[in-house]
């Protein structure tokens, strides 16, 4: 057994390592793959963030993953075409700039997630599972619904967008923005997580009441985290969107949503690099059982049933010492 | 917009209303007396409608049919009530979520794995599949028809079973106090059983009629399951009556918003621009009407605080 800070880095160290041998020895589908784990993993920080620490187990974040994909997927369109997204009362133009696009994309799906909060909060519990299902999906009907954007078949973007002084289309330099990303968002959860913010955030998963009776407003404290949250998200869902320069309404779908959780649960609920692990394993047994068979989905199944029913702490939680936080 | 038209999307309403009913009541009884989430609620209604596909294609018989898809889909609900969700009702939801979201990945699958992933046809009925003449001239589906009388019996069935029966009096008490109802020496575990096999097999009723007029396929479940969620978040969870009021609002609120709304635009907008921007409200009209719910009575309309 060793601790959970030391068993991070090697983490971390894995993935980065994976990344810079397959560059070595040019493989760009497996630095891909690793892009494709890291980005998924910064998903399921965003979720981690609101379900580990504040206990609200939202099954309805593929509506921020979506919208990021839809910011880059719209801004980049217009981009492609020339043409402006609007031309009154002021003039707004598509753009395949990242930072830019990261910025929508972090904007719209802290919009979307603050207002949903807002109405799900009120509820809590199955309540607020079911509701967080359904808006989600409410969200997927409407992209299927609006033709303007490419409607059922979704976008397709041809060039990847452009970060300065970067050539993003060669793939261990996207995989080195993702990376970087994916760390900073880490670094910067665990200072929350360690913030008067964060402790009284665990708390108010903990005892809301005892939290309210100390003068701070359970409330705001979740719909605050929540937000974060679906911000979070959102940026990884302009990632995954530039990854595979293509977005569709399948981001938006519950599935998505719940294999975000299944990342989580796979890694260790609450564990700053839970979703991380989660993901390289999602990836790897993607890979590996989705070469055995079609239907690889039966053993992952099987799997995370196994994983949910025996083994609670996921992975980290076999592996590290430091218990799992209770939710 | 001509009367006709008007009564005859309320009808359509009112059938997936019904529908939706037979889903939601499953659930919420499960969750009101088990306090269990249950996302493979929507995998039942799949196995009850390839169930009766199966049955239909080689019997030709619809009641037959039918018969099977109530039986499969209880068989299979005890069953995965016995390996599975047994061990989660003492668990948080978190975890519930998850492994019934592991049931739905397992059944999907191996559906798919039996029957391939082209869809299946199940056939509506020769003697259904005519029109009736309602009073006022209007012809509708008695097929459709069917439905919404199916739905009304197994609606007043279940009031009767749970008001007046033995069995429904210790749901009731399951409800309220499930540690009590053990004391009294009622077989807990055999109760939940029942009650969700029971959960189960209106699911699957509900999958083969609605088969016999959408198509049979693997995923069939999962739309209908969101929305029933949407139908218990609105009428309150555990709440039969609510469940009941809930699917007819859902059920009419989509099938006319669908064909209001575009009308609706078209008032003010060209018609390519109200058609789009009518579809895409009308496919958000539900999850509107639960938004402006929950502002209201955020533990439904008839749940309890």
């Amino acid at each position: 057994m060793i601790s959970e800070r030391f068993f991070n880095y090697i983490v971390a160290l894995l993935i980065l390592g994976t990344a810079l041998v397959a560059w070595v020895m040019d493989e760009p589908f497996l630095i891909t793959l690793t892009t494709k784990a890291v980005i998924l993993a910064l998903a399921g920080v965003g979720l981690n963030l609101a379900l580990g620490q504040g206990g609200l187990i939202s099954l309805g974040h593929a509506a921020f993953f979506g919208l990021g994909g839809y910011a880059m997927g719209v801004l980049a369109s217009h981009a492609q075409t020339f043409t402006p997204l609007m031309e009154a009362p002021f003039l707004i133009v598509g753009t395949n700039s990242m930072p830019v696009i990261w910025l929508v994309a972090i904007v719209a799906s802290s919009l979307c997630a603050f207002v949903i909060g807002l109405l799900s909060l009120r509820t809590s519990g199955v309540y607020f599972i079911m509701v967080t299902l359904a808006f989600g999906q409410m969200l997927y009907y409407f992209s299927i619904s609006w033709p303007a954007y490419g409607g059922e078949d979704g976008l397709s973007i041809y060039v990847r967008n452009s970060f300065p002084g970067l050539n993003t289309l060669d793939p261990i330099q996207f995989f080195g923005i993702c990376f970087a990303i994916l760390m900073l968002v880490i670094y910067g959860v665990s200072r929350l997580t360690h913030s008067p913010f964060g402790l009284a955030l665990n708390g108010a998963r903990q005892n809301a009441q005892r939290v309210h009776t100390v003068g701070l407003n359970p409330f705001k404290l979740q719909l605050a985290a929540f937000t974060i949250s679906g911000a979070i998200t959102g940026l990884a869902g302009a990632l995954f969107a530039d990854l595979n320069r293509f977005v569709s309404p399948t981001m938006f779908s519950w599935q998505t949503s719940g294999e975000i959780m299944i990342f989580i649960i796979l890694g260790g609920v609450a564990r700053l690099y839970g979703p991380v692990v989660g993901a390289a394993l999602f990836i790897l047994l993607e890979h590996w059982l989705g070469g055995l068979s079609d239907f690889w989905h039966v053993y992952l199944g099987i799997i995370l049933l196994c994983v949910v029913l025996f083994a609670r702490g996921g992975l980290i939680g076999a592996l590290a010492k430091k218990e799992r936080a209770h939710v | 917009m001509s009367t006709v038209l008007i009564i005859e999307q309320i009808l359509n309403g009112l059938q997936f209303g019904v529908m939706l009913f037979l889903m939601a009541a499953g659930l919420t009884l499960i969750f009101g007396v088990m306090g269990l989430i249950n996302l493979a609620h929507g995998s039942l209604y799949m196995v009850g409608a390839f169930a009766a596909a199966a049955v239909a294609a080689s019997t030709g018989s619809f009641l037959l049919a039918l018969a099977a898809s109530l039986a499969a889909a209880a068989i299979v609900g005890a069953i995965i009530e016995l390996v599975v969700i047994r061990r989660l009702y003492d668990r948080d939801h978190l975890d519930q979520v998850l492994a019934t979201f592991a049931l739905i990945l397992i059944f999907s699958e191996t559906t798919r794995w039996l029957f391939g992933s082209f869809p299946l046809f199940l056939d509506v009925p020769e003697a259904l599949s005519g029109t009736v003449t309602l009073p006022g001239g209007i012809a509708y589906s008695s097929y459709r028809l069917m439905i919404i009388s199916v739905g009304i019996i197994v609606a007043v069935g279940l009031f009767l079973l749970i008001s007046k029966t033995r069995i429904g009096m210790r749901i009731r008490a399951g409800e309220n106090d499930r540690e009590m109802i053990g004391a009294l020496g009622v077989d807990i575990s055999k109760l939940y059983t029942l009650i969700f096999a029971l959960g189960a097999a209106l699911a699957g009723l509900s999958g083969a009629l609605v088969g016999a007029i959408q198509s049979v396929q693997v995923g069939m479940g999962e739309p209908v399951l969101i929305l029933a969620f949407v139908v218990i978040v609105i009428g309150g969870i555990g709440s039969i009556k609510g469940a009941l009021v809930g699917a007819i609002l859902v059920g009419l609120t989509d099938t006319l918003g669908r064909v209001m709304l575009p009308l609706f635009f078209a008032n003010f907008m060209e018609q390519s621009s109200a058609t789009s921007v009518g579809s895409s409200l009308a496919s958000m009209s539900i999850y509107i009407l639960m938004a402006a719910v929950l502002i209201f009575k955020p533990t439904g309309l008839f749940g309890r605080a």
